[in-house]
């Protein structure tokens, strides 16, 4: 039962990863999109995606500490207590990116637009290198089981973490550009379809080249984590998931972007699949088994009881949410972010049509 | 389970990380305090908004009247930027319980966590249909667009139901045993149904109601009072005046329910209410005064004997327990910020159950609103009155609390983390929070500044 409730914090880990990290990485591309009129239409395009979507995304966050602290009490009270350095600034970022990308949707001038963007975008960064780093510390086996017996910087503060950090920031960032492109195909816009496309590519074979120098990183800072991730099953959902990733690319580069959204999802679930394997059996590295670590059995079942009846009501609330997005219905009409504060101009493309009148 | 076991447990349960070395207390309740203080206001927009959208849409569409559309709309549009703090602040509450106190959700999580799991799947929901209804405007059919408006009113309400039973249960900790030091024989669903959280559901359920209410009125109050007397700025008054005037005096009688649950299972908090140092049998209540911590006594302040007794068990010759029922280690400290608070909420619940029950007298004797200034005047200040109630009722029970996190059982000191650098994250989350609390304000008053004009782009008649 205990890793039922294990499958259920990575099921969670991977949507958060997937649906969230596509709203954390739109943030990067917010961020490097240049001046306020160069950048305007990708900002319009993050604007009307992430807009209904993004605090249901972001829930999947709530879900996955809830089932840590249920099932799995002394690994939460651990990770929590030792690595509150980095789970507090992605606390922060948390705040500053939801709060002003809310604020940005209702600003009146190109001034707080810029100001609210600079927030949530540089936010956006952070909160996924954060908890990259936090995912490193834990990997790695920097955490005691104990009341913040670990050390409160050099615990994430190292190779690993900050490898992981990193590349959670650029994985983010590739994810949320298949997510872009393939919503701008949808929404009959050629050239933020290109725009995103093109950084797909970039960021897919950046995260790619990471990934793998990555391993050398692994392999002299945190050595058994080097021999999960190379053998048995942590090596093939480590192949798997390489494998999966350049399919992706190979899909945004053939322009199939609809096929791509669930290819560099699926990539992401062979990750956090590895990385259960490379650990097992244990949640914290050498410190505390995942049987030790797990609730009782009369409190996992209470767990599953409720999320299973929790799922029969998400799920086809997910699925009319989804529907009634990837139809259009409830996304804003397209508008460069920087369009809404001035007149039109002859340089200014024509403003598309309305697909659902 | 038999209480005096879980008193024998307490002396020395420090649960399953061990006693922390921790001298920064009092900042990580400090920081707690803060976090919830901005975010329960949150809430009540969360349980009660949502109620009062529909119901104008509803009136929009039985009478095709466009003023209750531009209404209807330009408050969602306020529950959605209200909804996405909340968001926010609440997830800040997550980590901070794992932050702050790592020892309390290390040894209690598996016997509590189920609660907020099913929290978690109505929040959930209630995203989900927050962002259909509000990006659904004009988009989805008329009958479909209030319907599914119908599942943020249902999540607002279980949402707190589960939020509260975790509450309910750290005052009246059940589902669990302890023995030799070690939690055992957990029974989760006891734990989630303790029988602590209806009375506070209720009071918290009807607080929301009134805060929104109150809140929302005023600002259609003041217009008034400055002469706006336009259908829109009419209709956008008496829907949330009419709850909150409803809710205001029943919530005197669960307030009264509430403080009888407390006197029965939690005979210290209700002590510290009145700072009754003895064991009394009709013993009185002292509005204002000073209890005097050295002296034991109640300094100035007016007496009402037998008051206590009365609100506590409705009997002037009760027996009520003192402060001296247990040792000083197990009182709260500050006696004063308890008694003072409780003092607050229940005046200004007094004051606000007042101005319901004339409004409601007003209407039902001559079929219109009332005509003096003054009911106007205390209806723009009534908002701001009724979240001072709010956070000083949850001060009251919370600080009543103390020093216990799981009542009777885990002290809080206990509970803390052993990390360091507490005060620098009470300064960092309390500058946060101001310039989040600036910024909704500055963004509520342009949002509010806009013509209705802009919601339903047409004229929106005016009578």
């Amino acid at each position: 039962m205990a890793e039922v409730c294990l499958g259920l914090a990575l099921l969670a880990l991977t949507a958060y990863a997937v649906l969230a990290g596509a709203d954390l990485g739109a943030g990067f591309w917010d961020l490097t999109a240049g001046g306020a009129k160069r950048g305007g239409r990708v900002r319009g395009m993050i604007q009307r995606s992430m807009s209904p979507v993004w605090e249901a995304n972001h829930v999947w966050l709530i879900f996955l500490l809830v089932v840590l602290w249920t099932a799995f009490p002394v690994f939460f009270g651990s990770i929590m207590s030792t690595l509150y350095v980095p789970l507090f600034g992605a606390a922060l970022g948390i705040i500053f990116r939801g709060t002003a990308f809310a604020v940005r949707g209702q600003a009146a001038t190109i001034n707080e637009a810029r100001v609210f963007g600079a927030v949530f975008a540089t936010s956006s960064v952070l909160v996924p290198f954060f908890f990259g780093t936090v995912v490193g510390a834990i990997a790695s086996g920097q955490v005691p089981v104990g009341n913040a017996l670990g050390a409160p910087m050099d615990s994430w503060l190292n190779p690993t973490s900050i490898l992981i950090g990193v590349l959670a920031v650029v994985s983010c960032a590739y994810i949320s550009a298949v997510y872009l492109a393939a919503d701008a195909a949808a929404a009959d816009l050629p050239d933020m379809v290109e725009a995103f496309r093109w950084r797909a590519l970039g960021a897919g074979v950046v995260a790619g080249a990471i990934a793998i120098g990555g391993l050398a990183v692994v392999h002299s800072d945190a050595r058994h984590l080097y021999d999960g991730l190379t053998s048995g099953g942590g090596l093939v959902f480590v192949i798997a998931s390489a494998v999966i990733g350049v399919l992706t690319l190979v899909l945004v580069w053939t322009r199939r972007l609809a096929v791509a959204r669930f290819t560099s999802a699926a990539a992401v679930v062979c990750i956090t699949v590895g990385w259960a394997f490379a650990q097992s059996p244990d949640l914290l590295p050498g410190e505390l088994t995942l049987d030790d670590a797990a609730a009782a059995n009369a409190t996992l079942t209470a767990l599953l009881i409720s999320v299973g009846v929790g799922l029969c009501v998400l799920v086809p609330s997910l699925i009319y949410l989804y529907r009634l997005v990837l139809k259009g219905t409830l996304q804003q009409e397209f508008e460069p972010l920087d369009q809404r504060f001035r007149p039109l101009t002859a340089s200014d493309e024509p403003p598309p049509t309305e697909p659902h009148p | 389970m038999d209480p005096t076991v879980l008193l024998a447990a307490a002396g020395d349960f420090t649960g399953k990380l061990g006693s922390p070395d921790q001298s920064d207390l009092v900042w990580a309740r400090e920081t707690q305090a803060l976090s919830l203080a901005v975010h329960i206001p949150l809430v009540c927009f969360g349980i009660a908004f949502p109620a009062a959208i529909l119901f104008m849409e509803g009136l929009y569409l039985r009478t095709g009247d466009l003023t209750y559309k531009a209404l209807a709309k330009r408050w969602s549009k306020v529950m959605l930027i209200l909804f996405a703090v909340g968001v926010v602040t609440g997830t800040i509450l997550s980590f901070e319980f794992g932050l702050l106190w790592p020892n309390f959700m290390a040894t209690f999580g598996d016997v509590f966590g189920l609660a907020f799991g099913l929290e978690g799947f109505s929040f959930f929901i209630e995203a989900i249909f927050i962002a259909i209804y509000v990006y659904g405007w004009d988009r989805l059919p008329k009958r479909t667009h209030l319907l599914v408006g119908i599942p943020i009113i249902i999540t607002g309400l279980t949402g707190s139901l589960t939020v509260l039973a975790v509450n309910g249960w750290m005052n009246n900790p059940v589902g669990f045993e302890i023995v030799n030091g070690e939690v055992t024989n957990i029974r989760p669903w006891e734990a989630l149904f303790n029988s602590y959280f209806w009375h506070e559901l209720a009071h918290m359920y009807f607080a929301g109601y009134m805060v929104m209410g109150f809140t929302v009125a005023g600002v259609y109050a003041f217009a008034w009072l400055r002469g706006n007397r336009t259908k829109y700025v009419r209709a956008g008054m008496i829907v949330p005046l009419t709850i909150a005037c409803l809710a205001a005096p029943v919530q005197v009688v669960i307030g009264d329910w509430a403080g009888r649950e407390v006197a029965q299972h939690q005979p210290v908090k209700l002590a510290t209410f009145e700072g009754l140092p003895e064991t009394t049998k009709g013993a009185p209540f002292h509005f204002f005064g000073w209890y005097n911590k050295s002296t034991q006594e109640i300094e100035g302040g007016i007496q009402i004997p037998d008051m206590l007794s009365i609100l506590a068990f409705h009997d002037p010759n009760a027996t009520v327990k003192g402060l001296d029922s247990v040792p000083a280690d197990d009182r709260p400290g500050p006696i004063n910020v308890v008694r003072f608070a409780f003092q607050a909420m229940v005046g200004i619940g007094t004051i606000l159950a007042a101005a319901g029950v004339f409004y409601a007298l007003v209407f039902l004797r001559f079929k219109r609103l009332p005509r003096t200034k003054w009911f106007f005047r205390l209806i723009v200040v009534a908002g701001p009155l009724a979240m001072v109630a709010l956070i000083c009722g949850w001060i009251t029970t919370e600080v009543g609390r103390q020093p216990w996190i799981v009542y009777e059982i885990m002290r809080v000191e206990d509970a803390v983390t052993a990390a360091s650098s507490l005060p620098v994250a009470f300064g960092v989350v309390a500058a946060v929070y101001i310039a989040l609390a600036g910024t909704v304000a500055w963004l509520l008053r342009r949002l509010a500044k806009r013509p209705p004009e802009v919601e339903v782009g047409a004229q929106v008649e005016a009578s």
